[in-house]
């Protein structure tokens, strides 16, 4: 078991390297001359000349290497121009907002998915099978910034339900004391029902946006492998020896047809890592996408590639966890090791 | 032949989906080739004094903050999106397909170099790593259809590789091979034909996507600048006009956007039934 672990964990080494050496000739691959990028617009030639050294552009390209890895070690990723603040601390006090959007939605999809997936391949052909084709292909096809909008203008233009839908809270409240940055964690930890409210009702819209996104692949991919399970000849056995047909269908087959589900789990965290810095845009949500999107309008290099390296170390090991996962609840895996 | 024939009958007729799916395809395509002659306004033309009109019968999608016809627009701005899609997905179609048969064919330094990259690439969420590239290469149109084609390409390189590994011992290899043919013109002429079917489902399936995530750029402000008229653009455009209660801005181009990628998949879910029965889901 332990070998497995180990091993997984040295697999997921590679990509981290891949994510670094990448983020790093992407800001090397500026046209023209970074430094003066990194400067700023409004930079003289000495404040360009100061940011060469400092970033150390004025050495060779491997040695520049060396030295972006080091910076990366101790944490630094460098100053937003536009804030004067680092770019690394910035990213971590916004990242919980982002969070907190991003796990609630993957808990929705996978609510509603799941018995949907099951239902669908327990029944095929039926209506619930032909609703199930129908989400799974609409739902790859919603751009997810105008379902945002349409959510936007139905739930709170039409019917007055949500709250306006700008940011993570009403102006009327303020935020709760930080120890997790998680709003509705904080806000139970601080034991104060209405803030609890207050910031889950801004939450609603953009999650649901977000779910309806990632529902059509957990769906599809839990209708394929239950009905490839509830075909096998272990089901048949279990059905004949007379056992409960819910039995049958959540000890058996469920558990087997998770398998699957659980890996393509990564894929989809990388499509709602992609999609939060959409949805972050149109809910005002003030996550580490829309950071990076105020630092895209103002041409601020340095918080752009600490957000691409965030991201891809994030999702890199997102994907080591979800292999762990998998190691542990699939028996065989261990066996294998 | 004929059996091919027959079975894309009966995937046509098993659901009556793709009949609509295709032909909304050919509108779109009509559109995109000829929309511009036929849109009643100037996409680029204000008009203060008709500005924010909900849609009407002379303005069918109503108008914008500044008084331009979103009808053109949206009109207009199909073929940018189609442009820009068609070439990132040919873009990562044809590198992608070369160097994945060159991994899958050679073999050796290539194959890991080959797969390590494309592995590198998906170890991002792939539209953060889009906006990353176009970013860093400079904000343009040109761009935009690169940073596309590059998250693409891994899919491409990875069903090209597969394909060639299996092949390249077989028996119709060898057999070219004694006749003299090169390297180049057995990946080519031999190769190349095999690995066409699944590589054109995968088209079909990403053309949605790549549509998608070009209008997500820029939404954002990345690629297409205003006032060029696109999707992704003028939804934007719209969304600040959403809490007061005007629709129609960014409702009917993310409409049109949406249907676009809809036709796109189902027409992409057909084509993967006839090329490759087996995928099903």
């Amino acid at each position: 078991m332990i070998k497995v672990i180990a091993k997984r964990l040295l697999g997921a080494l590679p990509n981290l390297v891949g994510v670094i050496v990448i983020t790093f000739l992407l800001t090397r691959a500026l046209p023209g001359d970074p430094a003066a990028y990194f400067a700023g617009g409004a930079a003289t030639k000495e404040a360009i000349e100061q940011v060469r050294v400092q970033l150390g552009l004025d050495k060779p390209m491997i040695e520049q290497f060396f030295l972006y890895v080091r910076d990366l070690a101790t944490g630094n990723l460098g100053i937003s121009l536009t804030t004067g603040q680092p770019v690394a601390q910035e990213l971590i006090a916004r990242l919980p907002a982002s969070i907190e959007m991003v796990v609630l939605a993957l808990l929705l999809a996978c609510a509603v998915a799941l018995p949907l997936g099951v239902l669908a391949a327990t029944r095929p052909g039926s209506w619930i099978d032909q609703l199930c084709r129908l989400v799974t292909t609409a739902g790859v096809s919603l751009p997810t910034f105008f379902t945002g909008l349409v959510l936007a203008y139905v739930f709170y233009f039409l019917l007055g339900w949500a709250p306006s839908p700008l940011g993570r809270l009403d102006p009327m409240w303020s935020p709760p004391p930080t120890i997790t940055g998680l709003y509705l964690i904080d806000a139970a930890i601080a034991g104060d029902p209405g803030l609890w409210w207050a910031a889950f009702r801004q939450l609603i819209l953009p999650v649901i946006t977000m779910a309806l996104f990632v529902l059509a692949p957990i769906a599809r991919m839990t209708r394929a492998s239950m009905l490839a399970v509830l075909g096998s000849d272990f089901i048949r056995t279990a059905r004949a020896s007379g056992l409960a047909p819910t039995t049958v269908l959540v000890k058996y087959a469920l558990r087997n047809a998770l398998l699957p589900v659980v890996t393509t789990l990564g894929m989809v965290f990388g499509f709602m890592l992609g999609s939060s810095v959409v949805i972050e845009k149109v809910f005002g949500w003030p996550g580490v996408g829309s950071y990076a999107i105020d630092a895209l309008t103002a041409s601020d290099y340095a918080p752009i590639q600490g957000f691409v390296l965030a991201m891809g170390v994030l999702f890199v090991l997102l994907n080591l966890v979800i292999d762990l996962l998998y190691t542990l609840i699939d028996p065989r895996v261990s066996l294998e090791g | 032949m004929n059996d091919t024939l027959k079975h894309i009958r009966h995937v046509l007729s098993e659901n009556p989906v793709t009949m609509v799916a295709a032909a909304l395809f050919a509108l779109f395509i009509v559109i995109a080739l000829i929309g511009p002659a036929l849109v009643p306004y100037d996409p680029l033309a204000s008009n203060a004094t008709a500005a924010l009109q909900p849609p009407s019968a002379a303005h069918w999608f109503g108008t914008d903050a500044l008084g331009r016809d979103i009808f053109s627009r949206t009109m207009v701005a199909t073929r940018l999106d189609l442009g820009i899609a068609i070439s990132a997905v040919l873009l990562s179609f044809a590198l992608g397909i070369a160097l994945g048969l060159a991994a899958g064919f050679f073999g050796g330094w290539w194959d890991t170099l080959i797969t390590r990259t494309s592995d590198t690439i998906m170890a991002f969420p792939l539209f953060v790593l889009a906006m990353g590239i176009v970013a860093a290469l400079g904000n343009t149109v040109g761009n935009i259809v690169l940073a596309t084609a590059i998250i693409n390409l891994p899919f491409y390189i990875r069903v090209a590789r597969a394909e060639a590994n299996v092949r390249r011992g077989a028996g119709f290899i060898e057999a070219a091979r004694l006749s003299g043919n090169g390297d180049v013109r057995i990946l080519a002429v031999h190769l190349f034909p095999n690995i066409l079917p699944p590589a054109m489902v995968q088209v079909s399936l990403n053309m949605g996507w790549a549509i998608l995530n070009a209008a997500g750029l820029s939404f954002i402000g990345l690629g297409v600048r205003p006032p060029t008229p696109e999707w992704g653009i003028l939804v934007a455009e719209g969304a600040q006009f959403i809490v007061s209660g005007e629709w129609w801005v960014s409702f009917f181009p993310g409409a049109v956007l949406m249907l676009a990628v809809f036709t796109f998949n189902l027409l992409g879910d057909a084509l993967r039934d006839i090329f490759d029965p087996r995928r099903r889901t």
